[in-house]
């Protein structure tokens, strides 16, 4: 607790520091305030405009959550699917390396013309995005059980239904949820990314990054800031749950989710 | 030389007729292998390492099938039989997401059997093996030797009339392995099944069987089988008496010349 306590101190001196190291910057080289706003002008962009920034960041968060719960549903699904069969897996594995490497960028167009401009199409490239990470780390965890254990079950005359839920789905737990970290973080980038193209069916109103384009076009600087930090707290809350569950889950029985009790 | 082996019953319970067994295109691993185990026998296997010796209690249990020649379980097929018999493994190959408890009760839960009844058994199995104390304890929170108990007692849950252990206690100290040989006795005499058990040990394998084979290695064949007549019931003072010692230089020579062949 103690430790805990003093990160959070350590990173808040950081914070701090880095504040005041940016203050000198403008003082020093004398950057005009549409380049650089000073660290108050941003702060005062948050409060006056507090509404429209929480507003832009719920309809971001709620495009990355459903795009990231969309892609744990799917992967799951598609991991059980490739646990079946290494045929099965050899055919279509391929096909999710692709959902990684396909720049998301070149795909958005054809989305924002399918689905039109919104948060659909949002979550959609949210979606996407995310789910090769899910895919490849539960498919990973359906597959590396213990030898033993599958013939311990066999020994039993396990039915092919308990073998999945009774020993690799409950295995793969874990990967899973390292799927689920890498994979919120993504959801987020893709979802503001997401905005830049397929941002808002309504001028001026819309997530983050369309808002960024918004300000950025405006020449709104402390409020780009603004929006840029309303994006990395975003990131962070989404890391941070997924931490929490994965505890949540895992802590009683898994080495990697344990506290440490001392140090 | 060697009075009969008392053998309680010559009913045979696992019957291993000229079976050849090769991985693949492999070599072979065994070749015409020829065991009887009868019922509530013990017998150790003991050889150099890669003689085929997890071979053997793979193909009893059917989780392999021979490249010639048979083998029958109580008269079945090792498929049809599986339900007579339990298998312990070198590792406890405990579920780790599963307390003693749920873990004592997977057997029986994959069979179907009834959750009442299924509480009952595992309420005395966890009494028999002496892990009430740890009941909803999570298998990373045990000593390797409490989860090898865990892992008998799993394996004892389905009442079986033949356990199949491969090494349980390898990887155990020797001051644990001497309790958990002392404790197997002890849950032999209670419920009287047989067991094929294999092992590195001379002296685990002097201290529990009613029999002890060699296998040699290259192709893994029977080597020599020694009956075991010491006194029943075995207690712990047996291991330093003459007898005892005798035999295990006799196993223990037998072994040295399969490594010279
Ligand atoms: N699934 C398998 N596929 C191919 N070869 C195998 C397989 N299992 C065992 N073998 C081979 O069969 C031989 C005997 O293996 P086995 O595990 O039965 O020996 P063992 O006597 O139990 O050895 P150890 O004492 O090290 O446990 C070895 O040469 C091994 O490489
Ligand atoms: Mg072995």
């Amino acid at each position: 607790m103690k430790q805990r306590l003093l990160t959070a101190v350590n990173a808040l001196v950081v914070f701090a520091a880095l504040l005041v190291l940016w203050q000198i910057v403008l003082w020093v080289f004398r950057v005009p305030p549409y380049m650089l706003p000073t660290p108050y002008a941003v702060a005062k962009a948050v409060h006056t405009r507090l509404p429209t920034l929480l507003n832009s960041l719920a309809i971001t968060a709620e495009e990355s959550a459903g795009g990231l719960a969309a892609s744990i549903a799917v992967g799951v699904v598609i991991a059980l699917v490739f646990a079946q069969s290494r045929w099965v897996r050899k055919m279509f594995y391929p096909y999710t390396l692709l959902l990684q490497t396909v720049p998301i960028i070149a795909v958005a167009p054809l989305i924002l013309m399918w689905v039109g401009a919104g948060e659909p199409a949002v979550t959609l490239i949210a979606f996407i995005i995310s789910l090769a990470p899910i895919i490849a780390n539960t498919t990973q965890g359906l597959i590396s059980v213990d030898e033993n254990l599958v013939h311990l079950f066999l020994m039993h005359s396990a039915s092919r239904a308990q073998l999945l839920f009774k020993l690799r789905l409950p295995h793969a737990v874990p990967s899973l949820f390292v799927g689920i970290r890498i994979a919120s973080g993504i959801a987020v980038i893709g979802a503001v990314t997401g905005e830049l193209y397929a941002g808002s069916s309504q001028v001026g109103v819309g997530g983050l990054g369309y808002s960024i384009l918004y300000a950025w076009s405006q020449l709104q600087t402390d409020y780009l800031f603004a929006l840029v930090f309303a994006t990395t707290v975003l990131g962070f809350c989404f890391f941070f749950l997924v931490m929490f569950m994965e505890w949540y889950f895992l802590h009683r029985w898994h080495e990697s989710a344990r506290v440490p009790e001392a140090e | 030389m060697n009075p009969a082996p008392e053998i309680r019953n010559d009913v045979p319970q696992i019957e291993i007729a000229g079976v050849t067994k090769s991985y693949g295109n492999g070599p072979a691993v065994l070749q015409s292998l020829d065991l009887t185990v009868c019922r509530e026998e013990f017998v150790s296997i003991i050889s150099p390492s890669g003689c085929g010796k997890s071979t053997i209690l793979k193909l009893i249990s059917g989780l392999t099938a021979p490249t010639s020649g048979t083998i029958r379980v109580e008269g079945m097929t090792p498929q049809n039989a599986r339900e007579t018999v339990s298998y312990v493994f070198q590792e406890a190959t405990l579920l780790p997401w599963r307390t003693v408890t749920a873990n004592i009760g997977l057997s029986l839960e994959l069979e179907g059997v009834a959750s009442d009844r299924r509480k009952k058994t595992i309420a005395s199995l966890l009494a028999l093996v002496g892990l009430n104390h740890v009941a909803g304890a999570y298998p990373r929170e045990l000593s390797g030797g409490m989860k090898m108990r865990v892992s008998i007692a799993r394996a004892l849950a389905t009442s079986p009339r033949l356990l199949l252990l491969d090494e349980p206690f390898a990887a155990l100290d020797e001051m644990s392995r001497d309790r958990l040989n002392e404790e197997i006795l002890r849950l032999r005499s209670e419920q009287k099944w047989a067991a094929v058990f294999v092992t590195h040990s001379v002296a685990e394998a002097a201290f529990l069987s009613d029999r002890i084979v060699v296998l040699a290695p290259n192709p893994g064949r029977i080597h020599a089988v020694f009956p075991v007549d010491l006194p029943s019931p075995r207690v712990a003072a047996l291991r330093t008496s003459p007898e005892f010692d005798a035999l295990v230089s006799r196993v223990s020579h037998a072994l040295r010349e399969t490594l010279a062949a």
